[in-house]
């Protein structure tokens, strides 16, 4: 019962590579399934940002021609710009997906807010803490971020199944080895993991992808004249909710957002990139990190690190 | 407003980014070798190369001179307790891209201590750089980093003799060191080593090629992970599918999605489910992009089967031509990554392609000595040893040997109770003494040491009825030319569940139509109408043959060896 064509067939079809958008692809849609398959009740934690997007897509593709089979999880600081809400309500409508809000009741009722209480603490309460709790509330036992392996120095040492306990810390000594694309997801009650399945993508692959795929992002990520602050050498976007230091004017900027957050805490970059191509243009002019325009990481060398040992995403 | 340089337009880049493939290596080396200070060089070099846009970064404007014996290893090491000792704790990843290729490192430790991270990093890999200071030769950490990349079967391997400026660039101490390693290296197998003699602090054979180093003719170092082949091509190899998840979003949909681990399918093609043997064609193959004509790996899609067949993940599409390994019973070089020893007869979870089993171990065959190459007898596996383990699971384990698939012969052992993961398996060609460690499964009355699948295997087909209606003289024929290609075949009466559930053909020749029901559950019935079959009673037999294989009762098996698994 030996049948020649096969072999035949077999050496023609050798040969063959994926490129590296089509191979992160396939191995981010890999992880994305092990979580529905593995995990009682994952949860998708949406940030609106570009990162967000793309993860957005990578599970549209993961669970074609099905919908996304968990939810979609967006901590509310009450501080974002009000086009990224527009923008997560349209779009995950648009795509079916089940958006759920989360946010801390009791710092926003407290009046919460960078100015009072610091950037740090600030951010632990509304995005660390809410996170956490909102979490735990939801008796989530995984929740896939965006977060890669490229943004900032300790993230490079993340596993793409991040080990977190029952109070949502992180212990980076204490890491499960992670070996070929076998996961351990294994837990306790109350334990979860943090799955990051963009872990081996750089921000350009994200807009290459974006680009590639014509995945819809907030408008802040293209170039417009916007009414800004200039403080130092940062641009922050003036918008209600930021407050103007003594001496300070609103001035009339060309800029564009590299990363969103909250609008008293990221900066904007001066930019004419008004298209995909010209953000990637841009981009790959740059030397500075991502993250610098992000004003929380200047607080305290290695201070992401710090943040995610308390739970921060 | 920043221009795109050397006259590349944004599109011609985004064309040239589109199409660049992946590329993954490890490093490795003792501490103070220079791994973090290579890193970072290779981060900023191609960095700048990248940023101006060029497309061979041989010109790079960061010579020597114009960045001096800067501290790259600063670009690299991440964590706060590394910053406070000054070392490299675990494994890291980082990226660069050139104008051909994404990188992505693992960045492994060098302390003896650390081979879990060095096997964790090496898992992956297409590429391992092992690095040696010049100064100091080859050292026992050197040897077990070459052991540990080739137990992890990284199909290339650089040896980076780096800090050549302080041997004042000496081809004769390269050239020592070469000759006394490369025999070491050749006896693991590792046959076409590249040798690189290079500066990290200085720079030089990394991007741009060393002024002091002219007896050196061969590649720089980012010359030669810009051309070797990424991976083993595995578009080649049989095909496996292990099945992560059913997507079922609608009563006439159910895929069976998951990554493929090796080879290529095709819609149309025959594929066979294991461990239940069931056979049936690819209707379609299923992405968000578009249905494709064919998959290859590394891709993710969705594979709709022609007929109703039941698969759950943990199970595994593959093809019928060459079926992996079918058994419990398992022989595997494993690194231990826990504290806690291993010992005979403790129990673990097994993480193998998308299943989930408890196994049990049985027998720990040897230690490696990882720096003389050589096994020796041990009662216990302990933190960083390497050894050979036998383990029984309690589910079939559908595999091949790790060498010829990383994909379908490697495994992780979970800790049932303290859920960490506690070692990484390779599981090695089974032997012919596989089948007699396998008749332990006879005192599990619930698992049969045969299983359907080798059944079908050896059979050639799955169990079917085959209804010749009216031509008793086709169907005689046709049970000849089936028992001729090694079937286990009958001509009866009635249709026989005995000889079914043995795995047989069973061909039946009623007078009229619908004269039984031959609806067995799990059994396929195929119904040939004479009227369409060709006048010569030969050819009628060749139609019939064709349209068994055609609906996946005869598997195009090429050989088949009594206890080798399958
Ligand atoms: N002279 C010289 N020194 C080097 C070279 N590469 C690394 N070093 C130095 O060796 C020391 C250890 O380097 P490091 O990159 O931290 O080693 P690691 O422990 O392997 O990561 C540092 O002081 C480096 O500056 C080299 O090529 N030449
Ligand atoms: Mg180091």
């Amino acid at each position: 019962m030996v049948v020649g064509a096969e072999s035949e067939n077999l050496l023609s079809r050798a040969g063959r590579t994926l490129t590296h958008m089509k191979a992160l692809e396939a191995e981010s849609i890999h992880i994305i399934r092990e979580v529905a398959a593995e995990f009682e009740k994952p949860v998708l934690l949406y940030s609106i940002g570009k990162d967000s997007s793309v993860l957005l897509r990578l599970a549209q593709k993961a669970f074609f021609p099905g919908k996304i089979p968990f939810p979609l999880l967006h901590i509310d600081t009450t501080y974002e710009y009000p086009e990224m809400i527009q923008f997560r309500d349209e779009y995950s409508a648009r795509i079916g997906a089940d958006l759920r809000v989360g946010l801390n009741d009791a710092a926003v009722a407290a009046g919460a807010n960078p100015y009072a209480l610091g950037t740090q603490k600030c951010c632990g309460l509304l995005r660390t803490r809410a996170l956490v709790e909102t979490l735990a509330k939801g008796g989530y036992d995984a929740a896939l971020g965006g977060a890669r392996r490229d943004e900032e120095k300790s993230r490079a040492k993340e596993r793409v199944y991040s080990f977190r306990d029952a109070q949502g810390q992180w212990d980076p000594k204490n890491q499960r080895p992670e070996l070929w694309n076998l996961f351990n997801g294994r837990i306790d009650k109350g334990e979860s993991i943090r799955v990051f399945p963009l872990s081996n993508w750089t921000e350009l692959d994200v807009w290459l992808y974006i680009h590639l795929d014509q995945i819809p992002i907030v408008p802040l990520y293209f170039a417009k004249e916007r009414p800004v602050v200039l403080r130092g050498e940062t641009v922050i976007p003036y918008v209600d909710g930021v407050k103007l230091l003594p001496g300070e004017a609103p001035v009339m900027v060309k800029c564009r957002m590299r990363s969103l957050g909250c609008t008293p805490c990221s900066g904007a970059i001066r930019s004419e990139a008004d298209t995909l191509p010209g953000i990637i243009e841009e981009l790959i002019a740059f030397r500075r990190s991502e993250r610098e325009n992000r004003v929380i990481d200047h607080d305290e060398e290695g201070s992401m690190e710090t943040k995610k040992r308390e739970g921060y995403f | 407003m920043p221009a795109v340089e050397a006259g590349f337009t944004i599109e011609e880049f985004l064309k040239r980014a589109e199409e660049r493939d992946l590329l993954r290596f490890s490093t490795a080396g003792s501490v103070d070798d220079g791994k973090s200070t290579l890193i970072g060089r290779l981060l900023y070099e191609t960095k700048g190369a990248f940023e101006d846009q060029i497309a061979s970064i041989k010109n790079s404007k960061y010579s020597r001179a114009a960045s001096g014996p800067f501290d790259f290893a600063l670009l690299t090491d991440g964590l706060k307790a590394e910053r406070e000792q000054g070392i490299t704790i675990d494994v890291a990843y980082r990226f660069f891209q050139t104008a051909t290729r994404k990188f992505i490192i693992a960045d492994t430790p060098g302390h003896e201590q650390y081979t879990r991270n060095m096997a964790t990093g090496a898992s992956t890999a297409d590429l391992a750089i092992i690095l040696i200071d010049a100064r100091l030769g080859v050292l026992p950490q050197s040897r077990r980093h070459a052991t540990i990349s080739a137990l992890l079967g990284i199909p290339h391997i650089v040896v980076a003799v780096n800090k050549m400026d302080l041997r004042e660039w000496s081809e004769e101490a390269f050239r020592a060191i070469e000759a006394e390693f490369r025999p070491f290296l050749a006896s693991l197998g590792i046959t076409a080593p590249h040798f690189i003699p290079i500066s990290a602090l200085y720079g030089d054979n990394i991007v741009t090629r060393g002024e002091q180093s002219g007896w050196y003719t061969g590649k720089t170092l980012l010359e030669t992970l810009e051309s070797v082949p990424v991976g083993r091509d595995r578009t080649a190899d049989p095909f496996r599918l292990p099945v992560q998840i059913v997507l079922r979003p609608n009563q006439d949909f159910r895929g069976f999605a998951g990554q493929i681990a090796s080879g290529t399918i095709r819609r149309g093609d025959p594929v066979m489910v294991l461990p239940s043997g069931r056979t049936s064609r690819v209707k379609s193959i299923v992405t968000y992009d578009g249905n494709l004509d064919e998959a290859f790996a590394p891709m993710s899609v969705t594979i709709e089967l022609e007929d109703h067949v039941d698969v759950s993940r943990g199970e595994m599409l593959v093809g019928a031509a060459a079926p992996p390994h079918v058994a419990r019973t398992v022989e595997a070089r494993l690194v231990w990554m826990d504290e806690e020893p291993l010992e005979e007869g403790k129990e673990y979870l097994i993480k193998h392609t998308t299943q989930m089993a408890r196994a049990r171990v049985v027998r720990i065959a040897g230690r490696l000595d990882v720096v003389a190459g050589r096994e020796s007898a041990a009662v216990s596996l302990r933190l960083n040893d390497i050894g050979t383990v036998v383990l029984e699971a309690n589910r079939p384990l559908l595999f091949d040997a790790y060498r010829r698939n990383r994909s379908t012969g490697s495994f992780v052992l979970i800790d049932p109770i303290r859920n960490g993961t506690s070692g990484a398996g390779m599981i090695e060609e089974p032997r012919q003494t596989a089948r007699q460690r396998d008749r332990t499964a006879l005192r599990d009355h619930h698992v049969s040491p045969v299983t359907q699948a080798e059944r079908f295997v050896r059979n050639g087909h799955v169990p079917a009825t085959v209804v010749v209606q009216g031509k008793p003289d086709l169907a005689m024929r046709l049970e000849r030319a089936l028992f001729e290609l090694g079937a286990l075949v009958f001509v009866r009466a009635e249709p026989s569940g005995d000889l079914l559930a043995a795995g047989a053909l069973v061909i039946l020749c009623p007078r009229q139509a619908g004269a039984f029901c031959v609806d067995v559950p799990g059994v396929k019935s195929v119904e040939i109408d004479p009227a369409v079959l060709p006048a010569d009673p030969d050819e009628a037999v060749e139609a019939m043959i064709a349209r068994l294989e055609h609906d996946g009762v005869l598997l195009k098996h090429v050989s088949f060896e009594p206890g080798e698994g399958i």
